[in-house]
């Protein structure tokens, strides 16, 4: 353990009853934040309210860039580097969902009140977490609830902020409001296809072998199962959604697949693409249907090394608060941070089930643990990261 | 009727109007103000949480304009009493107020006793079943207190469509309201028919009204407010806050059915008690409200309930072939 984290540890417990004691704060905005709709392109409205939260906080610079990120800056007492800490915005529901909250006495529930909300949440709520606590970092902080993250969104808020910011940046943390115990330090290579299937108007439907739109779509599924996965570089094909049809008995026109396909290995990810386009080019031969196969999301494999610093600190952050740390690599923000090179990491902060659907739920009580350990992790890189480079 | 008319133009709000809290903390310390939040409840463990998180969050953490958050609990046999307490809220039974006094159950009681526990020069009662809690639910309802001083009642009314195309809109209350009250108040009190929704379970109210009206137990405990708010201290003691939505659990016909029967009740008690029978005569005009942008004007509609007689005693009827 690094002297500078010995006293951060210490404080652990003090820390997180100081923060129960001020639960409504997080708890209010968690509620506020997720009853305010934001599908991915749309998040016009919660950035509104981030950015009212955070010039109720005082914070610098608030404001809304061209791609709707919500950013603040809380100035460190030296302000000499600065730390970003991002949470996405945006949700996969439509603004007609009923996005209304309930509270239980041990959980929230309600759409996307876990992935992200909690997580932006938290970032509202910190500055006045950190006063709470008296934590004054001497690095400047960077808040940011980043747009356009989800889906046909690509991190492009995030993408953008880094492109486009001028303020060096010592190290990332990437917010999620679930799983508490996630510790994301790499990104994994990754692509988002869509598989459209669309039987033409002047199909054959008399001839031998005729199908509806959903038997192509499943011969499609089924050759791209058939593609040989190498179990290292870890490597895998997630089907996501699938939707097409109106009934029982009458043979759908279109069909359409949402998939995504990971790999530790950029080779690996490019030559599975190429294997996706050779099926959809041969059933589209044998078939004479319309088969699209779409990409929509790009990502390069990378990160930072499993002995780094940063993934250290927050490992030894983690056991003194007896979190059990289960190690995943990323495709979300982490990403973005990474193809910049800039140390970083992916947090959560507590228990859920449902995650993305309707009932979506949270436990209260492992927040203000899941808190804790995000603002140790800050007071460590605020005072090591000058070492991380 | 001149006075509805001026009074809904000044004494008519909408929440929008109060957005700075900070300039109502101002004029709560300037004018050396304490005010309380009650929330009574019986059985409301799927919203009560939300409600106190909001409230303490946002008008007692972050702005403190609330000097207590009181839920005042008719006997609860759910989680909302463990619920509100974890919280932060200061939960009370009923029963335990003043129990020399007895115990009621319903909300008239629950609103009685807190005038007693309650510490506020101002008491903001909000009810327990809102989905789409948010602060103006009670800042809109105080706001006015704090900035007119002959305003002592401060109703809620919720009139925002999320949509309307263009023109003039409906406006007006629940079914009991429109079914009960507005006939009632139209017949016999048609000043009060300016309330566009009377019998919405929000509202602030300053301590020395409270302490010096009584209070039903049940449902006619609002009826009974604004009677006689109005009859001590008039038209102008009253002011209503658009509040926009609110999303609450609707109501079956027979549970509506129990809750007109007893404001029936309050409000022929309050007939007697004024001296108002016999019936006075009785005015041919229902009164109804219509909105057109942030304005609301009362529309006047003459409905004579002419009787005819036994057709046996026609003549005519009589004589026909």
């Amino acid at each position: 353990m690094t002297p500078v984290l010995t006293p951060i540890l210490e404080a652990l417990n003090d820390h997180q009853a100081a923060l129960h004691a001020i639960q409504e704060i997080l708890l209010a905005n968690t509620v506020l934040f997720s009853e305010i709709p934001a599908p991915t392109f749309r998040e016009k409205q919660r950035i509104r309210f981030l950015l009212d939260r955070f010039t109720e906080e005082g914070l610098e610079n608030v404001s809304r860039d061209e791609v709707d990120n919500g950013i603040g800056i809380l100035p460190g007492t030296e302000g000499k580097n600065n730390i970003l800490i991002v949470a996405h915005v945006d949700t996969p529901f439509d603004a007609a969902t009923d996005h209304t909250v309930s509270v239980s006495a041990e959980t929230l529930q309600g759409p996307s009140i876990g992935d992200n909300t909690l997580g932006l949440a938290a970032i509202a709520s910190l500055p006045t977490m950190l006063k709470q606590l008296d934590v004054k970092l001497k690095n400047n902080l960077i808040l940011m609830g980043s747009s356009q993250s989800l889906g046909r969104g690509d991190l492009q808020g995030l993408r953008f902020f880094l492109d486009n910011n001028t303020r060096p940046i010592q190290a990332g943390v990437c917010v999620e409001g679930v799983h508490l115990g996630r510790l994301s330090y790499s990104a994994l290579g990754m692509f988002r296809g869509n598989i459209t299937c669309e039987i033409p108007d002047d199909y054959d439907w008399t001839r031998f072998g005729a199908q509806g739109a959903i038997d192509i779509l499943a011969h499609v599924i089924s050759s791209i199962q058939q593609i040989p996965l190498p179990r290292d570089p870890r490597t895998s094909i997630l089907f996501g959604s699938i939707s097409g049809g109106t009934g029982y008995n009458a043979p759908p026109s279109t069909a359409r697949l949402c998939f995504e396909v990971r790999s530790e290995d950029a080779q690996t990810v490019n030559s599975i693409h190429q294997k996706i386009t050779d099926i959809t080019t041969r059933i589209t031969e044998e078939t004479e249907v319309n088969i699209h196969f779409d990409t929509l999301a790009q990502r390069a494999p990378g990160g930072i090394p499993y002995a780094h610093p940063l993934v250290k600190t927050t490992r030894q952050i983690m056991e003194a608060l007896e979190i059990k740390a289960r190690i995943a690599p990323s495709s979300g923000e982490l990403a973005a941070l990474i193809s910049k090179e800039i140390p970083s990491v992916t947090v959560g902060l507590t228990t859920g089930i449902h995650i993305n659907e309707h009932d979506e739920t949270i436990q209260i009580k492992p927040i203000f643990k899941g808190i804790t350990q995000l603002i140790a992790l800050l007071q460590a890189i605020d005072q090591e990261g000058g070492n991380y480079a | 009727m001149h006075n509805i008319e001026s009074w809904l133009e000044n004494n008519t709000f909408h929440h929008s109007q109060w957005w700075n809290i900070l300039a109502l903390i101002e004029e709560k310390k300037r004018k050396n103000l304490k005010i309380s939040l009650c929330i009574p409840t019986f059985n409301e463990e799927a919203t009560i949480g939300k409600e106190v998180i909001i409230f303490r969050s946002e008008l007692m953490e972050r702005y403190p304009l609330l000097d207590e958050i009181a839920v005042i609990d008719s006997g609860s046999t759910d989680k909302t009493c463990e619920i509100a307490r974890s919280f932060g809220a200061d939960v009370y039974f009923s029963g335990d107020i003043l129990p020399e006094e007895g115990h009621h159950k319903g909300k008239g009681e629950n609103l009685w006793k807190s005038v007693y526990q309650l510490k506020g020069d101002i008491i903001c009662y909000v009810d327990a079943d809102i989905r789409n809690i948010h602060a103006r639910f009670c800042y809109g309802l105080i706001a006015p207190l704090l900035y007119r001083d002959e305003i002592k009642y401060v109703k809620a009314f919720y009139d925002r469509p999320l949509a309307y195309s263009h023109g003039k809109r409906r406006s007006g209350g629940g079914r009991v309201t429109e079914i009960l009250i507005r006939p009632l108040f139209s017949l016999f009190f048609p000043e009060l028919t300016a309330l566009i929704q009377p019998l919405s379970g929000e509202y602030a109210v300053r301590r020395e009204v409270l302490e010096s009206i009584p209070f039903p137990t049940g449902y006619g405990v609002e009826t009974s407010h604004l009677l006689d708010v109005y009859n001590k201290w008039g038209l102008e003691a009253l002011a209503q806050t658009d509040l926009d939505q609110r999303i609450h659990r609707n109501q079956p016909n027979h549970a509506l059915g129990k809750m007109a029967f007893g404001i029936l009740q309050t409000f022929l008690n309050r007939m007697k008690a004024y001296g108002l029978t016999p019936l006075p005569e009785i005015t041919p005009f229902l009164r109804q409200f219509e909105a057109q942008e942030d304005h609301y004007h009362q529309i006047l509609h003459e409905i004579q309930e002419e009787e005819r007689p036994p057709m046996n005693e026609l003549s005519a009827y009589q004589n026909r072939a």
